[in-house]
């Protein structure tokens, strides 16, 4: 057991005989770590690492065009795969530039680490060229995060970043390393586990709690299961399946969580919340036993909290005890990983053979497929103009709802996760906890090189794809063949929507005037661009983006300016006060 | 309602920040707040003294809890437990005053530890009230400066928290 930076697990000389310099060090820990992929941008503080990352083949760089889209493409590489994310980035403006896409994954609670150059130890505090208090700055948008200032303690710090990253509720790890620890020189020793005494995350739920959940459950008339990204992150999907099929319950996702039970199942009621669907929204404020599975009862989720879920007993299952009865009160708790606790949930149901009612269930189902026929997502294609949500229906039915998603934010990413019906956890990659516009493209980037032969598809917007456009040129140098799907309606047009609902169509700087030309744009970046005018357009230009497998496509869809998403619960209202089309 | 939370810590750079910055971000009172090293020179104690409702408190423990660095957190106000500050001042004493001063700062169980023709400088501990309460027994132009530690506290009974 050892603090965070002790030199206890510092080498020992007899394990190895060969010293190596702090940059080696970075780089033979990336390997031992089984690092495939790191996302970077060199400068001054990191040459020494990028020098011998260049001398090695184990560890790939990708380099981007800003150092925020490698933070972004590390994240959404993780969110595919599963695997911790790593980016490097050299000291002051490099290291700023990260902090967008750090705080993105912190937020999302995406597993990463990310490392950065600082100026020499000598230096520190001295306002030296490129120098910045990145620990400090990142301080609040990271997990944890080290300063290294001894190279003996390089290795250990990386390994208990890695550690820390993975563990518990997952979150980026910041690891600050100056110019000078890099190139000194240790003995090489990389732990193989790690155990700090100020962090112990519990993995089991309680068996008593565990037990008193399942009696709720299955004790209610109306159960409703409402889960979010903890069961993506939590590799709990499998589990959630079962139990949910076991008791035929319905279940709604937030906008993180989507994925976890396939969308095409008829116990799904879609996702909830601000823009979640009428059923969903209904049969949460209806339910008399709600089942929150890692998820965290967000302001976007619940509405008006007060009148949220009125009838409800609560369960809540989540890794983070903080999480539990932060914004609702919540009846039984259950603190533990996902996975493991949803394993324990369904043996006790094996064990009891408890069912809820047969009859209370079919009148409750009945209820719900009254409010499913409101058929709320509804929209009317008309054949002079495209709608946004066409769009994504269409790109859904020509991708077998098999592509890796990633969106930016605003209207384009609700219609997103309303159209595109994911039937798999960790096909769709999304900004939900910051809401980073700009997300989306260096996402598709990392979702492509971690699923090189997947259809990659960014749904976009015109006002955030401009946020990282530069990463076209990234897409082109490493051959990242990412379909992007710009929903072009010159407005910035979620904020276009709150000016018509709540600012009295009063459309303040939400008018994106002098657009480029994106097909040209996409030219010019060494890529494909098509353009879509007409609804007649859409499959075509779809069908021609697949057909190019290996080339990076723009798709811009010049679709209906004025359309808004629905249904909508207005900020401050209950989940059951929707505006419906 | 007032709460005193001791936390066991890392004796690291920046944890004392980590602690201080979790309580303004998420917008946490902070009374007092004292830290320094344990008899394990790896571990600081770190002492606050807060307000906030129930539900404010469970979240406060909760997100200290949270933070790699800490290694135990307590609220000392959910049982018997024993708080004192220290505090130093300096007063004007001349004349009369001077055998007044000194009076009062021996009903308080104060020390006189500096003495100039001029003024007096006390040390008391003792709870936040007592050391408000001499300040208010003083005539207020008498007093020059105040320096105070912020509680300290520990459980009664054998047992460590």
């Amino acid at each position: 057991m050892t603090s965070l930076t002790t030199t206890q697990d510092r080498p020992s000389p007899e394990l190895e005989t060969e010293e190596l310099t702090g940059a080696e060090i970075v780089v033979r820990a990336l390997r031992d770590e089984g690092v495939e992929y790191i996302f970077g941008y060199p400068g001054g503080a990191v040459l020494y690492i990028y020098d011998k990352l260049e001398q090695q083949q184990d560890v790939k760089h990708i380099l981007v065009r800003h150092e925020q889209a490698a933070v972004h493409a590390a994240d959404a590489y993780s969110r595919v795969t599963g695997k911790v994310g790593v980016a490097l980035v050299t000291s002051g403006p490099g290291a700023t530039n990260a902090v967008t896409g750090i705080a993105t994954a912190y937020m999302d609670s995406v597993p990463m680490v990310v490392i950065t150059g600082q100026v020499p130890v000598a230096l520190i505090g001295n306002d030296a060229f490129q120098e910045v208090d990145t620990v400090g700055i990142t301080r609040p948008c990271t997990k944890h995060n080290f300063l290294v200032k001894d190279v003996r303690d390089l290795a250990s710090t990386l390994k208990t970043a890695f550690y820390l990253a993975a563990t518990g509720r997952p979150g980026p790890i910041l690891v600050d390393i100056p110019k000078d620890i890099t190139s000194h020189k240790t003995r090489y020793h990389y732990p193989g586990k790690v155990s700090l005494r100020s962090y112990k995350p519990t993995v089991k739920g309680h068996p008593g709690q565990v037990r008193k959940a399942m009696q709720l459950i299955t004790s209610a008339q109306r159960p409703m299961f409402y889960t979010g990204g903890g069961i993506i992150l939590g590799n709990a999907s499998g589990e959630l399946r079962k139990l949910v099929r076991t008791l035929g319950a319905p279940i709604t996702h937030t906008l993180m969580g989507l994925g976890a039970y396939p969308a095409s199942d008829r116990q799904f009621l879609g996702m909830l919340g601000m823009h979640g669907t009428y059923e969903a929204n209904m049969a949460v404020q209806h339910c008399d036993v709600l089942v929150a599975l890692g998820a965290r009862f967000d302001d976007r989720v619940t509405g008006n909290l007060a009148k949220f879920a009125p009838h409800a007993r609560i369960v809540h299952v989540d890794v983070d005890p903080s999480s539990i009865s932060k914004n609702v009160r919540v009846d039984v708790p259950v603190v533990g990983d996902l996975q493991q606790v949803l394993l324990e949930m369904n043996q006790v149901l094996t064990e009891n053979d408890q069912r809820n009612e047969l009859q209370a269930m079919q009148a409750w189902w009945a209820q719900i497929e009254e409010w499913r026929q409101r058929d709320c997502l509804h929209y009317n294609q008309d054949d002079r103009i495209i709608k946004p949500q066409f769009v994504v229906q269409k790109l859904f039915e020509l991708t077998g709802g098999d592509a890796i998603v990633t969106s930016d934010v605003g209207q384009h990413q609700m219609w997103a996760a309303q159209f595109y019906g994911f039937d798999r956890p960790r096909r769709w990659v999304n900004s939900g906890g910051l809401g980073t516009m700009g997300f989306g493209l260096p996402a598709a980037m990392g979702a492509q090189v971690a699923e090189p032969d997947s259809t990659v598809v960014c749904i976009t917007g015109d006002g955030s794809i401009q946020m990282n456009i530069q990463e076209l040129s990234t897409c082109l140098q490493h051959h990242l063949p990412v379909k992007v799907a710009c929903l072009n309606n010159h407005y910035l047009g979620m904020v276009r929507q709150w000016q018509e609902f709540f600012y009295e169509n009063r459309y303040a700087m939400s008018y994106v005037d002098a657009l480029p030309d994106f097909v040209k744009l996409a030219e010019a970046y060494g890529h494909i661009g098509l353009r879509a005018d007409t609804p007649a357009d859409v499959e075509p230009v779809i069908r021609e983006a697949l057909r190019l497998k290996d080339r990076m496509v723009f798709m811009d869809f010049q679709v209906d300016p004025t359309e808004n998403v629905y249904p909508m619960v207005p900020a401050g209202a209950a989940l059951s006060e929707m505006i419906l089309v | 309602m007032r709460h005193i939370i001791s936390i066991l810590l890392e004796n690291e750079a920046g944890a004392l920040s980590r602690v201080a910055g979790l309580f303004s971000a998420r917008g946490y009172n902070i009374e007092a707040m004292t830290v320094a090293p344990t008899h394990d020179p790896s571990i600081s104690r770190m002492t606050v003294a807060t307000r906030g409702s129930e539900e404010i408190m469970e979240q406060v423990l909760k997100q200290l809890n949270k933070l790699v660095e800490v290694i135990r957190v307590h609220d000392l106000t959910e049982g018997p437990h024993i708080e004192r500050e220290l505090m130093l001042i300096k007063v004007h004493a001349v004349g009369q005053d001077r055998e007044e001063v000194k009076r009062l700062s021996d009903v308080f169980r104060g020390r006189i530890i500096d003495v100039t023709d001029r003024s007096y400088t006390m040390e008391l501990t003792g709870t936040g009230e007592k050391l408000d309460a001499f300040i208010h027994a003083l005539d207020p132009g008498m007093v020059i400066e105040v320096v105070r530690s912020g509680a300290s506290a520990i459980s009664r009974g054998a047992k460590a928290i």
